[in-house]
């Protein structure tokens, strides 16, 4: 059997590794995508966690991430579309109205 | 080395390795594609962990409708110029993460050894398990989540409308 450690270090590295996206990146897409590649290591910590203290909780609340995770892609896409027709770019540097 | 372990092994490098391609690909239809492979790859971790429910609605939210959605707007805008790489950008960033990564790795790896994984029943993860946690300890939660799905598809609608 899998000690539960190795769940939460690999889910800490996916964690990391969507981290690294949404800091280097300039495409808001991937930033988007880094954004859910964090959110699914989360999950992958919910479900360890119930399966190794044996409580259901866990899964309920990955269906709750699940159906944020869903709004959370479709307004950022919506988002996206809106402000690439205003300005013609998907390079976050580029969005500098509001910057001092 | 039990089999057991052996698979995890084997999912997780998979699953860091695709993970990885999602950040460094320059193509955006790429990372689309890494990110699938690394959410299937996430749903069989769950099948291993008597998820089977939860895994299957992995595969078809995630890896099915949130991926296609993110396709279709990436064929939508069509972003064909692939980023510059900046180098001092990309190191610093990198550092950063790794710190981050170092630090829950200590965490995580310093506590007091794991409890044994309790004995599951047959039913642990069903359909039928799911559904009684979800309608009497968190019905208040998934009326809110049904109200909040409600706002993002009009305000999806508001926002990706043309202007007149």
């Amino acid at each position: 059997m899998v000690p539960l450690n190795y769940y939460l270090i690999l889910s800490a590295l996916v964690f990391a590794i969507g981290v690294i996206g949404v800091l280097i990146r300039r495409n808001l897409i991937v930033i988007l995508m880094s954004i859910e590649l964090m959110l699914n290591a989360v999950n992958l910590t919910f479900i360890a966690f119930s399966r190794y203290l044996g409580s259901i909780s866990g899964q309920v609340i990955v269906f709750f991430v699940m159906a944020v995770a869903a709004a959370e892609a479709v307004i950022g896409l919506a988002i996206i579309i809106s402000v690439f027709r205003h300005r013609q770019t998907l390079d976050p540097q580029e969005l500098h109205l509001l910057k001092w | 080395m039990t089999p057991s372990l052996i698979t995890f092994y084997a999912l997780a490098g998979l699953l860091v390795i695709s993970s990885l391609l999602v950040v460094f690909q320059r193509n955006v239809v790429h990372s689309a594609m890494a990110l699938v492979a690394a959410l299937c790859l996430i749903a069989i971790f769950f099948l291993t962990l008597h998820a089977p429910m939860v895994g299957v609605l992995q595969v078809l939210i995630y890896a099915g409708a949130i991926m296609v959605l993110f396709l279709f707007v990436i064929m939508f805008l069509n972003p064909a110029a692939l980023e510059q790489r900046r180098v001092t950008w990309w190191s610093l960033g990198t550092i950063a993460a790794l710190l981050l990564a170092g630090a829950f790795v200590a965490v995580m790896n310093g506590s007091e050894p794991t409890p044994d994984p309790i004995a599951s029943t047959e039913l642990f993860g069903s359909p039928e398990m799911l559904a009684k946690s979800l309608f009497t300890d968190f019905v208040l939660p998934f009326e809110i989540a049904s109200v909040l799905l409600l706002v993002a598809i009009v305000g999806a609608v508001v926002l990706a409308k043309r202007e007149h």
